[in-house]
């Protein structure tokens, strides 16, 4: 589906400005009116203005709400009294979800606990959402998805298993990543029963009302390879899927162990589950919502509400093309302090402004984590049976 | 059945709740409306008033008298039965 790079961007950088004087009653800027706009329209000298505001913002803000966030700032010598350059405010390093139990907001607002799924072992970040948060979150992600979708919420099957989402007040990134896409589909149906094998039933009664129509699948990487493409293939069976598009995410590691790169990926799936659009998404738990997609080109784009910054091993900023750790930044957090992390994740900044796909902003490729961080992730950290 | 008795009996069925309950209801209230719970609801609506709602209403349905002014944007009116 064509993306309509001259969508309105409101009259660009004087509309950012107007924007940024409104006053939003959670963290000083108003991120609302966003939701108005194309959501990869923004170009540098818009949202670099936008970024710097907006961060600053925000920084003041967890430093106000947030006790352990505040002792690591002043810990750190940064004072809030003057406007920091972007680059210059400090990201937290997203291990911190795991050691403390970082909120910006009353317990008693919490409505949902979002953990990344960690290997046996290892601590699972914990990410607190109040209503405000929780219900951004799923705006934000409607508008990145529409981009794809053209806005209608589609017949959607998840190969996934409802036993994932089964524990209603923990969900895991996996179960979290499943019910926010879920909320953007209607006829949600299950693809894989509870012990992970394909429901034929469920399957074919999807396929049957929707063969013909527009239809989301949504999966994570591994799980959709290992149990709906394999099983199909070993069967060999297809699903009658004539105009489906598959989001899928979670990282590349364990179908790079077999091989299976993003071009193979696309074929295979297309070949047997009439996928006609593959579209890659790079997201992590402390910044659900806003989720990075990748475009025809095979690179991963910041939206309007999301940033990165590249940094080599002194923290310097890398350069285009040079691979260093990946810092992200969402407009999204308020309930937690996670506006502005540094992941353990490898990533290279391509470029800004200028892919041929037409959409505005930085994009990057992520190479995978970072020698000697702890393994984390989605799927990557699914154990197949 | 009365639109208002197919909305309340929505809300019955999905939450396993009291007729009593339903005034003054909010999203969170009680733990079977969590996000889960949600879109069993909304998907329980849209069944039985034959209507789509946009991801944005989904979202700002939050309380049970939100509910019946978004669904009367759909056409689906509660008043004067």
């Amino acid at each position: 589906m064509a993306y309509n790079a001259s969508s309105d961007v409101r009259g660009g950088r004087t509309a950012a400005r107007e924007r940024l004087s409104g006053a939003n009653a959670v963290a000083g800027f108003d991120v609302a009116s966003l939701l108005d706009v194309a959501p990869y329209s923004l170009d540098h000298v818009t949202k670099s203005a936008l970024f710097a505001e907006a961060m600053n913002a925000l920084t003041r803000h967890h430093f106000s709400h947030c006790p352990q966030y505040r002792s690591m700032l002043e810990f750190l010598g940064i004072s809030l009294d003057t406007h920091h350059v972007l680059a210059d405010l400090p990201p937290l390093p997203v291990r911190l979800f795991k050691e403390f139990e970082l909120l910006s907001c009353p317990r008693k607002d919490v409505i949902k606990t979002l953990t990344s799924s960690g290997t046996s072992g290892q601590q699972v970040s914990r990410i607190y959402l109040d209503r405000t948060n929780a219900g951004l979150q799923t705006r934000v992600l409607a508008r990145i998805v529409a981009s794809i979708t053209g806005g209608a919420r589609l017949p959607m099957l998840i190969v996934d298993s409802p036993a994932v989402v089964r524990d209603r007040q923990l969900f895991s990134a996996r179960g979290a990543g499943i019910l926010g896409f879920a909320m953007l589909g209607t006829d949600v149906t299950y693809a894989l029963d509870e012990q992970m094998r394909l429901d034929h039933a469920a399957i074919a009664a999807f396929c049957e009302s929707h063969a013909d129509g527009p239809v989301l699948l949504f999966g994570f990487t591994a799980i959709v390879w290992q149990h709906l493409y394999k099983v199909l293939r070993d069967k060999g069976e297809k699903l009658p899927l004539r105009d489906a598009s598959l989001l899928h995410g979670g990282g590349w590691k364990k179908l790079a162990s077999q091989a299976v790169d993003p071009v193979t990926f696309d074929g295979r799936l297309r070949e047997t589950c009439g996928v006609a659009r593959a579209i890659n998404y790079y997201g992590m738990v402390e910044q659900t919502g806003s989720i990075f997609l990748a475009c025809s080109e095979g690179h991963l784009h910041c939206s309007n509400f999301s940033d990165i910054i590249v940094r080599r091993s002194d923290f310097s900023i890398a350069d285009i093309g040079e691979s260093g750790t990946l810092q992200l930044m969402s407009l999204l957090p308020t309930s937690y302090p996670g506006h502005n992390l540094l992941s353990e994740d490898e990533a290279t900044l391509l470029g800004e402004d200028d892919c041929r796909c037409g959409r505005k902003g930085r994009y990057f490729h992520v190479a995978g984590r970072i020698s000697q961080a702890e393994i984390r992730g989605c799927s990557d950290t699914y154990r197949a049976a | 059945m009365s639109n208002s008795n197919k909305y309340d009996t929505a809300f019955i069925e999905t939450f396993q709740v009291d007729a009593q309950q339903l005034s003054g209801l909010q999203y969170q209230d009680i733990k079977e409306w969590d996000s889960i719970g949600h879109m069993q609801l909304m998907s329980v609506l849209e069944e039985a008033f034959s209507v789509e709602l946009d991801i944005d209403d989904i979202i700002d349905f939050s309380s049970y008298e939100k509910g019946k002014e978004i669904l009367s944007k759909y056409g689906v009116s509660m008043a004067n039965e």
